[in-house]
């Protein structure tokens, strides 16, 4: 049903969206739209959505902002999500359309950055040669969708052997007075020996549902390093589907951290792909429930290089009758020897309501690699509760503590200090309080 | 006038439904060590547990009172508050946790139950230099998770290291012993007499005799299926540790036909 819907959507408004658009992201359409009649939306039939319907979160009706109304934001509020102790260039998406301020940007020379839809006309050439050359459409997902319809986003793109020293940030934020789908793209590209440090910083303000559906491609090139960070505080009321594709060429580095501290609904896809030997991947994922609240993070590895390594690990609290899903796959082809990889997802379900699924998924064609992979779901350990509570801890900050220091491993890996702190206290916060807010940022307030 | 300190009158305790303690009564006052002795299964643990507030323990019948107040009525971490420790037989591991988090947690608790401040982070670590120095207890632990990876005798002296922190005014030490070398056995016996005082007071739940060398005790009790069969002065424990518990336990079973 919800196919038919977009197809329609499309069709009756494709001179709209043109419009509104810059023509590099126009001319995919055609081809996204055919891709989009094959596969439609991935419901509960496909394997790695067992745990999520994404076909039914798009059957709401949803508005689309495909005439580009300008929405009112208070981008000097919004602005204010900080780090402390951490300076950033910091961007901005409202709803689906990047925000220009005033102020300069202090970036190395050559590096691009800024408005999809600007760098789609100011560059074309650089644009066209990257976009949607990771993002397959030709399998369920949202790929296909997102390319039909997007009209804006965010760009970044690093040439060889530059390193952007100060961490970029973007900040995304759902603000709507009506029921809304935005539809994001972000594409990141690094040149050789190139380095950046990317924080996205996903919120909403919005008084009603809304949901984005963002495609993320990130283009690592040799040697290259990229951290990037991805934090979702957005709302009860809030959907969100979010595919990223990763290709890493010889002797990169990814580091990647998923958060969902307060969301509504989130399913988080993660493709990742080695085109060259001695890259490494770093992938880790936290996830805090409660109420009627849903995450459900895919990942998947693709070893089609040798000597490659990929490390995973996905933690999940879950509280009152939320739900959880994790499920990973790691693939090593048959060229891909000495591939070594390690996934592991541990998860605390805090009452006998709170559901968690987990399905790693192992398959190896080469013989000479290491691989391993564990789950577990548990409660928290009684008697560790009972030991603290002698010593005088009370029952719900001894609680606290061993979640916390459940999380300890997942947040230790942030190799940025400043945001390491500033999300494990975060993490503690939401832990204490049920709900997250950064306290240094308005939106969340 | 001695301060009374505990007093159990009639403790009757289930757990899982089974009856562990049949009608305890024992009175503690203020600077007196008491033993008590008694062979396995006798219900010396769930004395222990039920005393602290275990939750997997039933209180059926009886009460207990703690310096003057209904200690049954109390959560486990207000118990602790108000001044009652227990020395765990097996000391829980918490990966994630530092000794240092969990300490400065557990010290301000207590002061906010108490209604003071947090304690200044230059008092507390004087505090535990201090206080590590009683049990010779290398810093190199405060960083680690609690009694994760600890030895059998560094768990046990990390015992009573903290209840050196928390200052009890009743300690509960169950089979502290157990598992001790002699050397480790010293140094937690000397740790638990520099913290004796005129104003607190200590129970030694022990098997056997060899403690009580190092912890000299004022009165001795020996359990025995869930009831205290016999209360009597140190030289109890001594006749124990010739003759064993089945004399004793004879003379309770024949008194009891009669």
């Amino acid at each position: 049903m919800a196919r038919e819907t977009y197809s329609e959507l499309f069709n009756a408004n494709r001179g709209l969206i043109d419009r509104g658009a810059a023509p590099v992201l126009n001319d995919m359409r055609d081809h996204a739209a055919a891709m989009f009649l094959r596969h439609g939306f991935p419901d509960r039939r496909v394997e790695e959505y067992l745990h999520t319907d994404v076909a039914d979160w798009f059957s709401t009706d949803w508005g689309m902002n495909l005439a580009r109304v300008q929405i009112p934001v208070d981008t000097a509020e919004a602005f204010r999500c900080n780090v402390p102790n951490l300076t950033t260039q910091t961007h901005f998406l409202a709803c689906d359309r990047y925000v220009h301020r005033e102020g300069g940007q202090q970036l190395p020379d050559g590096v691009i950055c800024g408005s999809l839809s600007d760098i789609s006309r100011s560059n074309p050439e650089l644009v066209s040669s990257c976009l949607g050359t990771l993002a397959d459409m030709d399998r369920p997902g949202i790929a296909a969708l997102n390319t039909m319809f997007v009209q804006d986003g965010f760009m970044i793109y690093v040439p060889d052997n530059t390193v952007v020293e100060k961490p970029v940030q973007l900040v995304s934020l759902m603000q709507s007075p009506v029921q809304m789908l935005a539809v994001r793209r972000i594409l990141v590209v690094l040149g050789k020996g190139a380095g950046l440090r990317l924080l996205l910083c996903d919120h909403s303000a919005a008084s009603v549902p809304c949901m984005s559906a963002s495609v993320v491609e990130c283009s690592v090139g040799q040697g290259a390093g990229l951290e990037l960070y991805d934090l979702e505080e957005t709302s009860l009321s809030n959907t969100r589907v979010t595919e990223y594709f990763v290709s890493q060429q010889r002797d990169s580095r990814v580091h990647a951290d998923i958060v969902t501290l307060t969301n509504g609904r989130t399913r988080n896809t993660f493709h990742s792909v080695f085109k060259g030997p001695g890259a490494e991947l770093e992938l880790n994922g936290i996830a805090i429930m409660d109420g009627a609240q849903h995450v459900d993070n895919y990942t998947f590895v693709d070893h089609q290089s040798s000597d490659c390594s990929s490390r995973e690990l996905f933690k999940y609290v879950l509280d009152g009758e939320s739900t959880g899903s994790f499920a990973g796959k790691v693939l090593v082809r048959p060229h891909a020897q000495h591939t070594a990889s390690v996934q592991t997802n541990r998860n605390i379900c805090m009452t006998g309501t709170a559901r968690m699924f987990t399905q790693p998924q192992l398959e190896i064609y080469a013989d000479d690699v290491k691989c391993s992979h564990g789950a577990t779901v548990g409660q928290l350990d009684e008697k560790a509760l009972f030991y603290m509570q002698q010593r005088g801890i009370g029952l719900a900050e001894a609680r606290m503590l061993l979640m916390l220091a459940f999380m300890s491993d997942v947040l230790d890996r942030i190799s940025l200090d400043p945001l390491r702190s500033r999300l494990t206290a975060l993490v503690e916060l939401r832990l204490r309080h049920g709900q997250a807010h950064c306290d240094g940022c308005n939106i969340c307030k | 006038m001695t301060m009374e300190m505990l007093k159990i009158e009639n403790l009757h305790a289930s757990v899982a439904g089974k009856e562990i303690l049949k009608g305890i009564d024992l009175s503690v006052n203020a600077g007196e060590i008491h033993a008590i002795m008694g062979p396995n299964g006798s219900g010396k643990s769930t004395l222990s547990n039920v005393l602290s507030g275990h939750p997997g323990y039933t209180v059926t019948e009886g009460k207990a009172t703690f310096k003057g107040k209904d200690l049954l009525s109390l959560p486990a971490e207000h118990r602790s508050h108000e001044g009652l420790f227990m020395s765990f037989q097996y000391p829980v591991e918490i990966p994630g946790v530092s000794m240092t988090n969990f300490m400065r947690t557990a010290i301000n608790e207590k002061r906010r139950y108490l209604g003071l401040e947090p304690i200044s982070p230059t008092d507390f670590l004087k505090l535990i230099k201090q206080k590590r120095d009683l049990v010779k207890l290398d810093a190199k632990f405060m960083n680690r998770s609690v009694n994760e990876g600890f030895s059998g005798g560094e768990k046990k002296r990390n015992e009573i290291f903290q209840m050196a922190m928390l200052e009890p005014s009743l300690s509960i030490l169950d089979e502290t012993d157990s598992g001790l070398d002699i050397d480790a056995l010293r140094i937690v016996a000397e740790g638990v007499n520099s913290l004796k005082s005129p104003e607190t007071s200590a129970i030694v739940i022990t098997h056997y005799q060899r403690l009580l060398d190092y912890i000299k005790p004022d009165i001795v009790h020996v359990l025995y299926a869930g009831r205290i069969i016999r209360t009597a002065g140190p030289e109890l424990a001594l006749e124990l540790e010739e003759r064993g518990y089945d004399w004793l336990i004879r003379e309770f079973e024949e008194s009891e036909k009669a």
